[in-house]
């Protein structure tokens, strides 16, 4: 990415060289930004017609150009001051396992293998209900001014403090109260993110038997991998892959002949609340049994498939040039889609999280990534490069969306409530809103892609798997491949979100157990099987609770978890900033500070306004209290409201609505105290006219303390 | 890399053109296993057996097994990598 200095190989002298080179810079980036503000332009300003995409992609292109080349460079050398002397804590602690100097490309690769999930593949689809272009917007200005100024920022604070995490950092530079609190809303954010996933991967596999038969076929798979890279060739990733990507083709094959069948067909459509229940038994046993029978190798299938697919989009979009359907901008802009609920300001920017901005990118900057930093001058490449191919990761799938007939993208996101359950009402409902599509055409599209029905199908994952079948159905295999391209973008996507549950309810768990040490120290021992189940089954149930009520929910669960979700992750990605903003006070650099400030001040307003609206709003369809009170008075006077069907049921959804209240209530409170901690550091860092910050110290020889450190771990 | 003598000069710059694009070509198959490798946590053998061989001379490395069994239960255990968007 970006362009090193030009070597001019004539033989002028420096300072003549020096010039040309500069001159050159100027006329390669001039040309790029009237390149990218033509395609903007036409993005913008274009009416009526369709556009291409390819519109969309050369704007992205150039925009994340202009930035890595001059803002992240500003950021390097100005707001950071990096210092390419000064030892990483790879170089410091080299030990050739957990700390090795990566040669940058290999580090840039695992870094965005890390950040690239699940998220920047669903926001954006979810957020196309308002047009392609606040989306598109949002996806640019979020990932160049605060997403990977977010990411570079924490991992420049981390490679400074021997690659401590986030939290560790939060209590060295703001105190331990916020320490504590960050640490919660930390292990907070994750129940809701495992809850959020596995619901898109429920609404994606509910009542298709094709789907559900090839993500179970995986577990089989992935344990013949793991007793292979176990007993048969251990440690031969590479190969035992190779042998999962062949066995996982033959499932996504086979998968339509089960489908097809008499008495596996009907044996595999299950129900949401079916899969719920299944997800939830799975992810206790697959997080409690050793790692390298299941996870380990679902691991490595993910984590190729979802580079392979995310290559093979990129790929797609740039052969097919496909014509963007969507209108630059729908109605809904006002608050009233059927996708979900608010108007563009704030929800617009807490839909699209990941892929903008997303505060999970700070936990992953402050883990392995700053251990294998070879050099300080890296980090713009890692931190802030990284973070911009995520972003277009975002961008392709707004595209794959906005691609689709906008009549079948709103047929398969609005809930059954708004549209009815047949092709229909459906074609009839998405009518009112100016698509036009018939009912036959609908249910064609159904059997193309090898489905009974495509209606109501929300979560993002099924759309995102139509356009891309879409897309690459026009590169290889034409409309007879189209089944199988829909149910390949399915796997892939249920498969990495699947490896993210299992994972992070292990995280979750150690993270349990840890806290729950501090009352009871038998909790914390990791080897302990009490323990281990104890904590185990608390996650899942945390998550499942989620995860079930996001099921039954009538408007389709992501209507309501998805906003806590995103709430949650931009302000860890808040707390991020701040942290970062409170560092730059304290290295006497306030005068820079505006950098994370004002990206930090933005998702404070974005986050603040969506949590208070989630709480408060009067619309039953946004606010949880006034949902909560609509059904208190119909239960006083009796009366059932759908889905409920007897008194019961209206307890269970008042009580949810106070959970949702109570779990939002306390993200704002996680976010308005790291405020006022956040300010309080910086007003006193301002008043001591020296650097306070916590770093290792910049000297180039290791000292006796980190000699001692050294011995100690060989 | 030879040298092109001044007698044949063609010949020796084609045979200098292919060994430079073998020699890329070999760096990046070798960078794209290294990168695959460590997006699953599993970091390069060879680095660590230089690095041991050449700080802990006395003690003898990991095998390539233990090794791989290391990193594997590492990035699923406590404080282990948690990916999502």
């Amino acid at each position: 990415m970006g362009s090193e200095m030009p070597k001019g190989r004539t033989q002028a002298d420096p300072e003549d060289r020096f010039a040309m080179g500069k001159l050159r810079t100027a006329l390669i980036f001039g040309a790029i930004a009237i390149l990218g503000a033509i395609a903007l332009a036409v993005i913008a300003l274009h009416q009526g017609e369709s556009i291409s995409a390819v519109w969309i992609v050369v704007a992205a292109l150039c925009v994340y150009a202009i930035a890595y080349r001059f803002y992240a460079r500003y950021l390097a050398g100005k707001v950071m001051g990096l210092n390419a002397k000064r030892p990483t804590p790879a170089v410091r602690h080299n030990d050739g396992l957990d700390y090795v100097p990566t040669p940058r490309n290999v580090l840039f690769g695992h870094h965005f293998a890390a950040i690239a999930g699940a998220g920047p593949l669903v926001g954006p689809v979810l957020a196309a209900q308002m047009g392609y272009l606040p989306g598109v917007l949002w996806i640019l200005v979020g990932a160049v001014l605060a997403g990977a100024v977010q990411d570079m920022m924490v991992l420049f604070m981390s490679t400074r403090r021997d690659g401590r995490s986030l939290g560790d950092m939060v209590r060295t530079e703001m105190g331990p109260i916020p320490g504590i609190i960050a640490q919660v809303g930390v292990l907070m954010i994750m129940v809701i993110i495992l809850a959020v996933l596995a619901l898109v991967v429920v609404k994606a596999l509910a009542e298709s038997p094709w789907g559900t038969f090839t993500v179970a076929a995986t577990i089989p798979i992935a344990i013949f991998m793991g007793l292979y890279t176990r007993y048969l060739r251990p440690g031969r990733v590479g190969e035992v892959s190779l042998i999962g990507v062949v066995l996982l083709i033959l499932a996504i094959i086979g998968g339509g002949h089960i489908a097809a069948d008499p008495f596996w067909g009907p044996a595999f459509t299950l129900s949401g609340t079916t899969l719920a229940i299944a997800m939830m038994a799975y992810g206790f046993v697959a997080s409690v049994i050793p790692v390298w029978l299941l996870l380990a190798p679902r691991d490595y299938l993910s984590t190729f498939l979802k580079i392979g697919a995310i290559l093979g989009l990129a790929v797609g979009i740039l052969i097919v040039r496909p014509h963007i359907q969507m209108p630059a901008i729908t109605p809904f802009i006002d608050g009233s889609g059927p996708v979900f609920s608010g108007a563009l300001f704030p929800f617009l920017f807490i839909t699209i999280a990941c892929g903008a901005v997303s505060g999970f990118h700070a936990l992953i900057s402050s883990g392995t990534t700053p251990k294998l930093l070879e050099n300080e001058n890296q980090i713009p490449l890692i931190g802030y490069g990284a973070m911009l191919c995520e972003s277009f990761v975002a961008i392709m799938a707004l595209i794959a969306a906005t691609v689709l007939d906008p009549a079948v993208y709103f047929a398969m996101n609005s809930p059954v409530a708004v549209i009815g359950d047949n092709a229909v009402s459906a074609a009839a409902a998405v009518a009112q809103w100016g698509f036009h599509i018939t009912p036959a055409e609908l249910e064609q599209l159904a059997r193309d892609v090898g489905e009974h029905s495509i209606l109501s199908r929300a979560g993002g994952a099924p759309t995102l798997a139509v356009g891309m079948a879409h897309i690459l159905s026009n590169v290889i295999g034409g409309k007879a491949m189209m089944a199988f391209w829909y149910h390949f973008a399915i796997l892939f996507e249920a498969l990495f979100i699947l490896t993210t549950v299992d994972a992070g309810t292990r995280v979750c768990r150690f993270m349990i157990q840890d806290l729950l040490g501090v009352a009871v120290p038998k909790m914390r021992e990791t080897k302990s099987w009490t323990a281990n189940v104890l904590a185990t089954a608390l996650t899942v149930g945390l998550w499942g609770y989620f995860l079930y009520t996001g099921v039954v929910d009538p408007l389709g669960g992501i209507n309501s978890l998805w906003p806590l979700f995103g709430i949650a992750n931009q302000m860890l990605a808040a707390v991020a900033l701040i942290l970062g903003t409170v560092v730059l006070f304290k290295m006497k650099r306030e005068r820079f500070a505006w950098a994370t400030a004002v990206p930090a001040v933005w998702l404070l307003i974005c986050t603040l306004t969506a949590g208070f609206q989630k709480l408060l709003h009067p619309d039953v369809k946004i606010g949880f209290l006034a949902h909560a009170r609509k059904y208190q008075d119909a239960l006083t006077a009796g009366d059932l409201l759908a889905p409920a069907k007897t008194a019961g049921d209206m307890h269970r959804i008042i009580i949810n609505d106070y959970v949702n209240s109570a779990l939002t209530a306390g993200f704002l409170f996680v976010v308005l105290t790291m405020v006022v901690y956040g300010v309080r550091a910086c007003l006193k860092a301002r008043r001591i006219n020296h650097p306070t910050v916590v770093e290792q110290p910049a000297a180039h020889e290791l000292t006796l303390e980190d000699e001692a450190m050294d011995i100690a771990r060989a | 890399m030879p040298r092109p003598s001044l007698q044949a000069k063609e010949p020796a710059d084609n045979a200098d053109l292919l060994c430079v694009c073998r020699d890329a070509l070999v760096r990046w198959g070798k960078d794209a296993r290294r990168t695959a490798s460590l997006m699953v946590g599993q970091p390069d053998y060879e680095v660590y057996v230089a690095h041991a061989e050449a700080t802990h001379p006395d003690q003898p490395p990991l095998d390539r097994t233990a090794f791989f069994r290391l990193h594997e239960a590492r990035r699923f255990g406590a404080g282990g990598a948690f990916r999502c968007c």
